[in-house]
């Protein structure tokens, strides 16, 4: 059991990187911390989508002085896949801007309501509504 | 241009969108023009794409001639081809329509506007046109960025009503990015057709179905299914008008396509119906989303809150479809797709115009309202007795299909809850219709003076989308025949 732990860990820390986050944006009050379990979820992502591509003594996917060298067969065992790491590249990318979009929109939050508690907003929310009525 | 139509479509509004930000700091009134130009455009190239595809078949178009499973490929078929139609035509109705609503209700930003219109709609195509797992994450991020600017610049509770939106979306967009990540794991490949050769051999595997389920929760939370749709009817309630006639229509129908596209195109049917029990889940699902949605929108006194509130009854109805998983029943499924993006489009496109001319968005306000704008309430009642179901409307056809496939299925529970759902929506509809053209009663009227009510239309640029969301209801019902026997016979996955 223990072992099955050890030879898997970084799927295990995806695993509990990826909870943490799940718990911060669902559990938190407060507007920024839901942002950074966002940032924790989506880089327990990156780690998980990273270490699908490792293989044991893995080398760059690259040949050396291909062009006209490079003729010999490739042995793809000893190639770390690099196609995980470019998907990644892009997700980056939209996890940056998904961050900053949330980060903008606290900002307004703030700025009409002075607090970035979600209790506190919510209370003030039902306070306004009411006094349209 | 004929052969790139494919990349056109999405090209397009994505190049326009830059281009109307920089005409838009040098001349602020360039922006709508350019806006419009770049959806017609793009209109017309999806309208030849789905003629194509009609005449010859499916079309398969290879970015920068990348061959799949290498390179990401836009396929366009019945399926994807009738709803790129449709994701155009009404972007570009609601662009149309925007111009005086944009420039009343948010005169500061009518330039940045426009350019996250254009993104919003780009991302709503890519997601349709993509044949590739990863490429439709993107853009559905795409869409859903947008998205989430446009609504946070609405009204008192609308940065906190998006902020829920992004935790919410985004959750959904990473389950989505993770069953991508699954998938690739075991088969090695993100191309559709490719995973569709390379998974029936691996439909036991146990990665396959962790994938499965994250797709499937992913999907619903950005198609808003029950009990997932938390988000949507704050959201939708306090965007800008014009936003929420863009978002409406088209955001839960294009997560309904990517939902119909994964549990029939990328798994088979056998998979998504008898090795797991997904679709029976998502029928009983969508049978709570079309009793919540209609039941919570008779607690609701705002007319805007009350559409949103239908419209996660709506989502039902497709899901329902999906879920019936027989001929008939994704007929009905596919079809309403049609209708329900044309009913949304007019019906806050009719909030939109009331909102511009009484900032009264409550039911009771609606008052006189058939002698201030004859056109539009005429429109309404015409949406609202689709939305109920009523023939020769659209929505009766996709009913009446739905309710079909429910008796093959042979689950007379559905049938009985589609029937109820017509009932809730008389009483809904009838509410409203009620306020808008019946008279107050005479102990109202002051000392029995008429009130004089002057007509006071809403913009012609408003009328007109409204006016043709009216008659497209009318005419879609009427050619419901001959859409289902020319395109959506086809459109039904394989298999079925």
């Amino acid at each position: 059991m223990f072992d099955f732990i050890l030879s898997k860990y970084n799927y295990w820390i995806y695993i509990v990187m990826m909870m943490i986050g799940f718990y911060a944006m669902i559990g938190k009050k407060n507007l920024v911390k839901k942002i950074i379990g966002i940032n924790i979820f989506q880089t327990a992502i990156i780690v998980f989508f990273i270490s699908t591509a490792v293989k044991k003594g893995g080398t760059l996917p690259i040949i050396e002085h291909a062009h006209g060298h490079g003729s010999h067969a490739v042995e793809v065992a000893s190639y770390i896949n690099p196609l995980p790491h470019v998907l990644m590249l892009t997700a980056i990318v939209v996890m940056v801007s998904t961050l900053g979009v949330a980060l903008a929109i606290a900002i307004q939050i703030y700025r009409r309501y002075n607090t970035l508690e979600e209790d506190e907003i919510l209370e003030q929310r039902k306070w306004s509504h009411n006094l349209l009525r | 241009m004929v052969p790139q139509s494919p990349a056109l479509v999405v090209v397009v509004p994505l190049i326009f969108a830059f281009l109307s930000l920089l005409f838009g700091w040098w001349r602020k009134g360039l922006s709508y023009p350019i806006t419009l130009i770049a959806l017609s455009l793009s209109f017309l190239a999806s309208i030849y794409c789905l003629y194509t595809v009609l005449t010859t078949g499916t079309i398969h178009y290879y970015l920068g001639k990348w061959e799949p499973p290498w390179g990401i490929e836009y396929v366009v078929d019945h399926l994807n081809g009738f709803i790129l139609v449709i994701v155009s035509f009404v972007g570009l109705m609601a662009a149309i329509s925007s111009r005086r609503v944009v420039e009343k209700e948010l005169p500061e930003k009518v330039v940045y506007f426009y350019t996250l219109f254009l993104l919003q709609v780009t991302g709503f195509l890519g997601i349709v046109i993509t044949g590739d797992m990863f490429n439709l994450y993107v853009f559905l991020e795409i869409a859903s960025l947008a998205g989430y600017a446009l609504i946070a610049v609405g009204e008192d509770g609308a940065p906190f009503a998006s902020f829920n939106y992004l935790i919410f979306g985004t959750i959904g967009a990473c389950f989505y990015l993770l069953g991508v990540g699954y998938l690739y794991i075991k088969t090695g490949s993100l191309n559709m057709a490719d995973l569709k050769e390379i998974l029936p051999a691996l439909y036991q595997s146990k990665v396959l179905m962790v994938a499965f389920a994250f797709f499937l929760v992913g999907v619903s939370l950005k198609m808003a299914l029950f009990p997932l749709h938390v988000w949507l009817p704050d959201a939708y309630t306090y965007a800008p008008s014009a936003v929420s006639a863009l978002l409406a229509p088209l955001m839960t129908k294009v997560g309904a396509y990517v939902m119909i596209r994964i549990l029939f195109t990328v798994f088979e049917p056998h998979f998504s119906i008898e090795l797991i029990p997904a679709t029976t889940i998502l029928g009983w699902m969508a049978a709570g989303a079309i009793l919540f949605g209609a039941l919570l929108a008779l607690a609701q006194s705002d007319v805007k809150r009350m559409l949103a509130y239908i419209l996660v009854g709506e989502v039902g109805y497709i899901a329902l479809g999906v879920g019936l998983a027989n001929r008939n029943g994704l007929t009905g499924a596919i079809l309403h797709i049609l209708n329900d993006s044309i009913m949304m489009l007019a019906l806050f496109l009719i909030v939109a115009a009331i909102m511009y001319r009484s900032g009264d968005r409550e039911i009771p306000g609606l008052r006189y309202m058939h002698r201030r704008m004859p056109f539009t309430m005429a429109v309404l009642v015409i949406a609202g007795l689709s939305v109920i179901g009523i023939p020769p409307t659209c929505g009766f056809f996709s009913k009446w299909y739905l309710v079909l496939g429910a008796i093959d299925a042979n689950k007379w529970v559905f049938v009985a809850v589609l029937l109820i759902s017509s009932l809730l929506n008389v009483i809904l509809f009838f509410r409203v219709i009620e306020n808008a053209y019946l008279e107050p009663r005479e102990e109202e009227v002051h000392e029995g003076v008429e009130v004089a009510v002057a007509i006071e239309e809403a913009p012609l640029s408003l009328l007109l989308p409204i006016l043709i969301a009216g008659a497209g209801i009318l005419s879609l019902g009427i050619l419901s025949g001959e859409i289902i026997s020319s395109v959506i016979r086809f459109a039904v996955p394989a298999g079925f």
